[in-house]
């Protein structure tokens, strides 16, 4: 992973548009959340292999990032995006860490689908 | 009858955190001990600082780290279930507690370690707990292998009692240190801030490689 260059996450976005990828996108706290400051909500969610078309998708801000995917019937997006790597199976990983390297929120798009 | 330990927990790392000292005071008695572990922890948070693994890199990093962990404690056995990170309480817990039956009938242990449903404070945790009693359950009670359960939720004590064994690990706390070295993505800043907080003499630190406490489960 290396911090996001929005112009190289912008092409791949731009490659993959109106073609079938499977996403992963998740946000979480960490399950010990609450147990560790009882006045904050332990917050986890995640969808993994979803089969999905987007015909217009960018990425915005100064750093963290977000980006915004339209597709037919509806939007996602992810806000808090810091690092990015095009990995060896051209899939597309962006994530957002603290500054102490832990994953709060993690876009990933793929060609095929990511392991189960 | 042949001693044999059966660890059941879900994350590659629960292990070091929670069983290293028992399971390296057994296998220094000779006691062979297997270890189920029911993920590659795939959904951890920490990706190592400066960052080394990204979402799809991590389960193959967390194997490894396991696999040294394992080598670190000397376990016998490993076997890897291959569920997913923070999935097993959506799981069937009928055939859950199958897969492990299957261990308990194949190795025959004298002593199952797992969490103590409830006092997991990880759903993972808690499932995990939950499968392993469901298959004990399903053997006579006379039959069933001494179980000791972790429990790690702030009122424990209030709901269980006081621990009922209290185990003096001061022998392989260094067995302990590795195991948890092994597991480098996860534990690399919490070791660095022990070290310091050791240096100042911080007492609650200690305390981790000098004792480990296990509840009986209630049937």
């Amino acid at each position: 992973m290396k911090p996001i260059i929005p112009s190289e996450v912008q092409t791949y976005l731009d490659q993959h548009a109106n073609k079938d990828v499977y996403i992963h996108l998740e946000t979480t706290t960490g399950a010990y959340n609450a147990h560790q400051n009882e006045n904050s909500m332990t917050v986890v969610a995640f969808i993994r292999n979803v089969k999905f078309r987007y015909s217009l998708a960018k990425i915005t801000g100064f750093g963290p990032f977000r980006v915004g995917l339209k597709m037919e019937e509806g939007w996602t997006y992810a806000e808090g995006l810091t690092d990015f790597t095009i990995d060896e199976q051209n899939r597309l990983i962006l994530a957002g860490h603290h500054p102490d390297g832990k994953l709060a929120i993690a876009l990933q798009i793929s060609t095929v689908p990511f392991p189960s | 009858m042949n001693e044999h330990v059966l660890v059941v927990l879900p994350h590659p790392d629960d292990e070091s955190f929670g069983v290293a000292g028992l399971i390296a005071l057994k296998r220094k008695a000779g006691v062979p001990v297997t270890y189920a572990c029911g993920t590659l922890g795939e959904m951890g948070r920490n990706m190592g600082s400066p960052l080394f693994a990204n979402r799809e890199t991590l389960p193959l990093i967390r194997k490894r780290e396991l696999q040294d962990a394992c080598k670190a404690m000397d376990v016998t056995d490993l076997r890897m279930l291959g569920m997913r990170d923070k999935t097993l309480e959506f799981e069937d817990i009928d055939l859950f507690a199958d897969r492990i039956e299957s261990i308990i009938q194949e190795v025959k242990p004298t002593l199952i370690v797992t969490f103590y449903p409830d006092h997991g404070v990880h759903p993972d945790h808690d499932a995990t707990g939950r499968a392993v009693i469901h298959a004990l359950k399903r053997m006579p009670a006379e039959e069933r292998p001494e179980t000791y359960c972790l429990a790690i939720t702030k009122n424990r004590e209030n709901v269980l009692g006081a621990p009922d064994i209290i185990l003096d690990i001061r022998e392989v706390a260094e067995t302990k240190m590795e195991a948890l070295k092994a597991h480098r993505s996860q534990t690399e800043g919490l070791i660095r801030q022990m070290e310091e907080n050791f240096k100042k003499g911080v007492p609650q630190v200690m305390n981790w490689f000098e004792t480990e406490t296990y509840w009986h489960y209630q049937w």
